[in-house]
C-alpha cells in the first residue's frame, strides 16, 4: 500500500514536471513569435513570400481539410458580408467550422461587456479568431489577451492585412513578379488604408510608386517619409492622365468618397477627374493590369470591364486563397 | 561671497531633496501639476519662474526638500519638458545630476488623441512608443496615430 502510494507520487511529479515543461515552452513561443496576423508591417519579405506561395498551392486546389477538427471564431462588431463571406469559405474549404457573429447589436458587447471578455469567452471554444471591429487597435488587443490567434479582419482605419496580401497575391501573379514594378494608386491616398498597407508591403520589392490624388486626399506624409527612408521612388500628380498610366504595371484604383471633402466645391471639381475610362488604356502596356479593393462606385467605368486588363473581379476571387494561406500561416499548419 | 558660492547656495538651498532646474517658464505650472506637488504635504517647496540663466535665457525652476523622484515619475516630466535637469541634493551637496530623458515606451500616462482608439473604449492602460526622441514625437501601440509633443494629453 505504501509502495503503491509512493509510486503515484512520483508519476504525478513527473507529470507535473511535464506539464510544466509544456507550459514553459508555449509561453516562449509565443515570446518569440506571436502568430497572429495583426498587420501587414509584422511580415517579413520571407512571410509574405511564403504566404503568397502558399495560397497558389490553394489555387490549384482550394479543397484540402487541413482544419479537420478545429473552430474558427468570426466575430464581426461590425458587419462586411464581403469580408466574412471570403474568410468563412476560407475555413470551410479547409474542413474547419466555423461559429461566430456577424453584428456586434446582437452580441453581449452592446451589453457592455469589454472586449477582452467576450475575446476570452470565444477563445473557450475557438482554434482561431478572425475579427473585424469598428475601434483601431482592437485586432492587437486581442491578441494580448489570448493565446489562440487572431486574423485582423480591419480595425476601423487602421489595418486590413488579408486585402494586403490578396492585393500581393493578385500583383505577383499577373506580373510573374513582385520586383521592379511600376504601381500607379488613383484616388483617395489620404484616409485609403488599402494602399497605406500595399506600400508596406511592396516596399520589400524595389517598386517604384505613382500617386494620383486631389489635393485634399494627397498621400501623408508619414506614407512619403516611409518610402524616404527606403530609398522608394514616388512621383505624385493632381492629374490623372495616359502619360502616368502608359509607364504603369498595376494600376490602383479607389473610391474618391464625398464625404471625406472639407470643401464640397473642391469635391464638385475632382469627382470626375479621378474616373478610369477604357479609351485611356489605349497606349497602356501590354502587362498593366487594373486592381480596386472594391467596392466601387463610379470611379471605373462599366466599359472597362470587358478590357482583358480589368482584374479587379479576379481580384477578390484571390482573396479566398490568400485566407486559406493566411488560416494555416497563424495556426503553424504546414500547406 | 564668492559668485560661484552665491550661484551654488541658489541652486541648493535645501538641506535634503530636489531642485528641477532648466524647466521653460510656459510649463512650469504643467511640470508642477505632473509631479503632484498640489498634493503633497509637509514637503517645503519653492517655484521660482522667469530666473535668468545664461546659458538658456528665462527658465522655471522648482526645489522640494525631502522628496526624491522614481523613474517613472521623472518620466512623467520628460513628456513636458525634455530637456529639464534634476539635481539630487543630499546634506546641502548636489550628489547626482539627472537629465530627462523620453523612454523608449511610455505606459498609461498619456491618453490617445484618436477617439475611435481601442483604449479610449476599453478599461486598458495606454502603450505609446517614443518614435522621435528629439521632437517628442510617440505612437499609439494599438491604433498607430502618431501624436506630436504639443498634442499630447497627460491622463
Ligand atoms: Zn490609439
Amino acid at each position: 500500500m505504501e509502495e503503491i502510494h509512493k509510486k503515484s507520487a512520483g508519476d504525478f511529479f513527473i507529470l507535473y514536471l511535464f506539464l510544466n515543461f509544456v507550459y514553459i515552452e508555449r509561453n516562449t513561443k509565443s515570446c518569440m513569435k506571436n502568430k497572429s496576423l495583426v498587420s501587414i508591417d509584422q511580415c517579413s519579405k520571407e512571410d509574405i513570400l511564403r504566404i503568397l506561395d502558399n495560397a497558389g498551392e490553394f489555387e490549384k486546389n482550394p479543397n484540402r481539410r487541413l482544419l479537420e477538427g478545429k473552430v474558427a471564431a468570426t466575430l464581426f462588431f461590425e458587419p462586411s458580408t464581403r469580408t466574412r463571406l471570403s474568410f468563412e469559405t476560407a475555413v470551410n474549404r479547409l474542413g474547419g467550422r466555423v461559429i461566430g457573429f456577424q453584428d456586434a447589436s446582437t452580441t453581449s458587447s452592446s451589453k457592455g461587456e469589454t472586449l477582452k471578455d467576450t475575446i476570452l469567452m470565444v477563445s473557450n471554444y475557438a482554434d482561431l479568431i478572425i475579427m473585424r471591429h469598428y475601434l483601431e487597435g482592437a485586432a492587437r488587443y486581442a491578441s494580448e489577451v489570448t493565446d489562440i490567434p487572431i486574423i485582423n479582419a480591419g480595425d476601423g482605419a487602421n489595418q486590413h492585412p488579408s486585402q494586403t496580401m490578396l492585393d500581393l497575391y493578385s500583383i505577383r501573379k499577373t506580373q510573374g513578379k513582385l520586383e521592379d514594378l511600376t504601381i500607379t494608386m488613383v484616388g483617395d491616398l489620404k484616409y485609403g488604408r488599402t494602399v497605406h498597407s500595399l506600400i508596406v508591403g511592396m516596399s520589400h520589392f524595389n517598386p517604384t510608386f505613382h500617386f494620383v490624388a486631389p489635393n485634399e486626399l494627397r498621400m501623408p506624409d508619414e506614407q512619403k517619409t516611409f518610402c524616404d527612408e527606403r530609398g522608394i521612388k514616388y512621383y505624385e500628380h493632381t492629374d490623372f492622365t495616359e502619360d502616368v498610366i502608359n509607364e504603369t504595371d498595376i494600376l490602383y484604383m479607389t473610391r474618391v468618397q464625398r464625404e471625406r471633402f472639407t470643401d464640397l466645391e473642391e469635391y464638385e471639381r475632382v469627382k470626375n477627374v479621378y474616373i478610369l475610362k477604357n479609351e485611356m488604356l489605349e497606349n497602356s502596356r501590354d502587362n498593366l493590369k487594373i486592381l480596386h479593393p472594391l467596392p466601387r462606385v463610379n470611379e471605373i467605368s462599366y466599359d472597362v470591364d470587358d478590357n482583358p486588363k480589368a482584374y479587379y473581379i479576379q481580384q477578390a476571387r484571390n482573396g479566398l486563397y490568400a485566407r486559406e494561406a493566411i488560416i494555416c500561416e497563424v495556426l503553424g499548419i504546414n500547406v | 561671497m564668492s559668485a560661484e558660492k552665491k550661484k551654488e547656495l541658489q541652486v541648493a538651498a535645501i538641506e535634503n531633496g530636489t531642485v528641477i532646474d532648466h524647466i521653460p517658464p510656459a510649463r512650469l505650472f504643467k511640470v508642477a501639476s505632473l509631479l503632484g506637488l498640489e498634493k503633497m504635504e509637509g514637503n517645503t517647496i519653492t517655484i521660482g519662474n522667469n530666473l535668468y540663466s545664461q546659458k538658456v535665457g528665462n527658465k522655471g525652476m522648482i526645489k522640494i526638500s525631502d522628496k526624491f523622484f522614481k523613474e517613472e515619475e521623472i518620466n512623467r516630466i520628460a513628456l513636458v519638458a525634455p530637456n529639464v535637469v534634476l539635481n539630487v541634493i543630499k546634506d546641502y551637496e548636489v550628489v547626482e545630476k539627472k537629465k530627462v530623458a523620453l523612454p523608449d515606451v511610455i505606459k498609461g500616462l498619456v491618453k490617445c488623441n484618436n477617439p475611435k482608439c481601442i483604449t479610449n473604449n476599453e478599461p486598458m492602460p495606454t502603450v505609446f512608443e517614443v518614435v522621435d526622441k528629439v521632437n517628442g514625437t510617440i505612437k499609439c501601440h494599438y491604433c498607430e496615430r502618431k501624436i506630436k509633443k504639443d498634442d499630447i494629453i497627460i491622463k
